[in-house]
């Protein structure tokens, strides 16, 4: 390794060489201010265009100011990152991007957790000298993601979630010069495009320019209509990151407040998609070992390796991409829709009422289940399995709205039935959880012995692609991982070319898993949050009794008293589905 | 966007392209241009094959065809007008003749009437200065053109 020493605001610095004056300067403290730049360590993502020239620096011995983000550091290298010359420069730069941006902070969905607004803040901006002719552009609304692209800076960030993170490519910049923006091809909306609605590029957009449908008006709507009962469910990773939203140190767990506040919002059953999570797991592990076991009594047609299926965005990824290995997949719904399906019918049941009565309300890391409640074979005569699907953030809105004192409220547990949950569940919000809690439930079918150890920590972690076979009792199950679409696509590519080894495999479009969910708080290029969120769902497992999902006790009796038996007949009807191929044709 | 069948002999010679250029993403300009000549102009469909053919996104495909003025997504007319812009073309008046004839067909440069019937450019220089100004319609060429004349010129293609 090649070592490169510099002196930057007077302090000196030792770096690897390559290293840009951006990254060494924050190895001792200093932060420049940047834009268009974002690195998300370990994520394989770096956006660094260097159009915006906000991070610019003085180099002792150059004449024209550096951009940080894009300089490399060089032997004897002297930086000053604050002169004011550097900050006059600066100051202009965001004159200038403002110039041609509508100021409309006091109604913008971004506003407070938008980096452009702060780094007006941090500049002092209070007036801006240019005037020019502002840009204008075709909105987008899509069920999931709202494009104002006239709040667009052309950092280009999204581009390189969607293009080159995700590999799903819909995303470029078009037209040149003062027309340029990023669309999508032809400027079609987002939903006739194979955007998957991972959310991704809402999650690195430093503006406003992308963000989530808002549907908490809807919410509150059900909630005031009398006529109706409203029932919420929390996804796993939503407790893990909520706190943000208040302030609160990323990995603070806030189960308990979270079920206090629905409450006060007013929702009549505050239940929990970890329970669906735990009837996921009955599901696809009874699928998985009924396709495993025949595989090894010799039938040549089954489908192995399984892919996991509780995640929407990759549902439509391999719907758009992969559409000829559709029947790959587990059938099992995601646990959103297994929980609408039982709320609907089973729960409906146990209330007297009929399923046109109750909303159900979802309130998700994800953006990509917005889609999915839209969906046409989630609903019945019309009526959606899941009313109203709200992110994460939207539920930290709605209770500043409601103006409830988060942190100090106590801890609650959700309620009966559909709120109990094992830590098998609750794991489903990270990479490599959905199938570590698989393999507790699928270990002890196949084998008929208890795990005495749950924890699988060969199938943890945060490299995109991990892989580990796992004993059972003699028989080796190999098992892949791999989060962010781009993994997703390399695995399905060596299946596709008969190289892929695995009995199972699970996919998580957003990198992290749902941790690092589209509609989760802004992580703002701190990738730290992300592994914080990660332990802290590790941590709510390992301090839960029941930690596999067939120990349930709702979930047993929910089999015994309506489904029957896992993959059974009733169970297929409810809480199976069956996939489309979505993949654009070509005329000729 | 409707839906346009291309003609199967050109799409082969499309594909015949891009296996001359080895499928490489990096020749898509070149692609891109080839595929122009061949088909006049550069439709969705269009851009959707050559997306496939050289393995790269369709919004990236027209991210660069929106970025060259040179490519165009619409079809030149069955009577394509190119209007001389050269310099002794433009001193005698070619700007009027193309105001008269945007006028007349009520569309912009590069456009294509709805009827696809004329579409409307501009030239440089064509080499016949001795005529100008110059027009040229299709195959045809007319000389000293003025704005009185653009009525008649048209009326002989309807
Ligand atoms: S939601 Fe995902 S797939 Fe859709 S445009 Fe954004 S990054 Fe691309
Ligand atoms: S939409 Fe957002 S992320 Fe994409 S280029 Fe514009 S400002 Fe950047
Ligand atoms: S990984 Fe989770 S948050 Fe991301 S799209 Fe999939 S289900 Fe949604
Ligand atoms: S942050 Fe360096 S140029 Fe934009």
């Amino acid at each position: 390794m090649e070592i490169v020493k510099l002196t930057i605001d007077n302090k000196p610095v030792v770096v690897e060489k390559g290293t840009t004056i951006l990254e060494a300067a924050k190895t001792i403290g200093v932060n420049i201010p940047s834009l268009c730049y974002m690195k998300l360590e370990d994520m394989d993502f770096e956006n660094k265009p260097g159009g915006c020239r906000v991070c610019v620096v003085e180099v002792e011995g150059r004449r024209n100011l550096a951009p940080a983000c894009k300089s490399e550091v060089t032997e004897g290298m002297v930086v000053n990152t604050h002169s004011v010359r550097v900050v006059n420069a600066r100051r202009t730069v965001m004159e200038l991007i403002l110039s041609d941006h509508p100021a409309e902070c006091l109604t913008c969905a971004k506003s407070g957790k938008c980096d452009l607004q702060t780094l007006a803040q941090d500049l002092g901006i209070r007036e801006i000298r240019y005037e020019g002719e502002q840009s204008h552009y075709k909105g987008d609304e899509s069920p999931a993601i709202i494009r104002e692209m006239d709040k667009c800076i052309m950092c280009r960030r999204c581009e390189t979630a969607c293009n080159e993170v995700q590999t799903v490519g819909v995303l470029s910049g078009i037209n040149r010069g003062f027309e340029s923006v990023v669309a999508t091809a032809f400027e079609m909306d987002l939903d006739h495009s194979a955007c998957t609605y991972c959310g991704q590029c809402v999650a690195v957009c430093p503006t406003g320019a992308l963000t989530e449908r808002d549907s908490t008006n809807k919410v509150l709507d059900a909630l005031m209509d009398p006529s109706k009962t409203v029932v919420v469910q929390t996804a796993p990773a939503v407790r893990a990151a909520l706190g943000e939203e208040f302030g609160m140190e990323p990995g603070t767990l806030v189960t308990g407040k979270m079920a206090s506040s629905l409450r006060k919002l007013g929702f009549d059953y505050v239940f929990d998609t970890d329970f669906a999570a735990d009837l996921t797991i009955m599901e696809e592990g009874t699928e998985l070992l009924g396709r495993l076991n025949k595989f090894l009594k010799g039938d040549k047609d089954v489908k192995l390796p399984i892919l996991t299926s509780c995640c929407p965005a990759w549902v439509n990824f391999f719907e758009h991409n992969f559409p000829e290995m559709k029947e790959i997949p587990s059938t099992a719904k995601s646990p959103q829709q297994m929980f609408g399906a039982i709320a609907k019918t089973y729960f409906a049941d146990q209330l007297k009422k009929k399923r046109e009565d109750l909303v159900v309300v979802s309130v998700m890391p994800c953006l990509a289940k917005k889609y999915e409640v839209s969906r046409d074979e989630f609903k019945v005569n019309g009526d959606p399995d899941v009313n109203i699907s709200i992110s994460t953030r939207e539920l930290g809105q709605m209770i500043r709205n409601a103006n409830i004192d988060f942190a100090a409220l106590t801890d609650e547990d959700f309620d009966r039935p559909l709120g109990e949950s094992t830590g098998a569940s609750v794991i489903f919000g990270t990479t490599g959880g959905v199938i570590e809690a698989a393999v507790r439930t699928a270990y002890e079918i196949q084998t008929g012995q208890e795990l005495e150890k749950v924890d699988f920590h060969e199938l943890r972690g945060m490299e995109g692609i991990r892989e580990a076979t796992i004993d059972f009792a003699g028989l080796p199950i190999r098992i892949g991982i791999a989060h962010g679409l781009g993994n997703a696509r390399k695995l399905l590519e060596d299946i596709k070319a008969g190289k892929s080894e695995f009995h199972a495999i699970e996919i998580m479009a957003c990198p992290g898993g749902c941790i690092g969910g589209g509609g989760q708080p802004y992580h703002h290029g701190n990738v730290e949050i992300l592994k914080k969120r990660q332990q802290a769902i590790y941590a709510e497992d390992a301090g839960k009794t029941l930690r596999k999902s067939h120990d349930n006790p709702y979930i047993k009796k929910l089999y015994e008293e309506f489904l029957g038996e896992p993959c059974g007949h009733k169970s297929h009807d409810l809480l199976h589905t069956y996939y489309f191929d979505k993949k654009k044709k070509i005329e000729i | 966007m409707a839906n346009i069948k291309l003609p199967a002999n050109k799409v082969q010679e499309l594909k015949d392209v891009c296996e001359k250029f080895n499928h490489d993403k990096g020749e898509l300009i070149n692609v891109l241009h080839a595929a122009q000549g061949i088909f006049g102009y550069l439709p969705a469909e269009v851009q959707e094959l050559v997306a496939d053919q050289l393995n790269v996104s369709i919004a990236h495909v027209y991210g660069v065809v929106s970025f060259y003025s040179f490519f165009t997504m619409i079809p030149k007319g069955e009577h394509p007008i190119s209007i001389c812009m050269g310099t002794a073309c433009y001193v005698r008046g070619a700007e009027k003749v193309l105001d008269e004839f945007k006028r007349l067909l009520n569309v912009k440069v590069g456009e294509t009437t709805p009827d696809g019937m004329f579409s409307v450019s501009c030239l440089r220089c064509v080499g016949a200065c001795g005529l100008a100004p110059v027009v040229t319609v299709g195959e045809k060429v007319y000389g000293r053109v003025s704005p009185e004349d653009v009525k008649g010129i048209l009326a002989e293609y309807k």
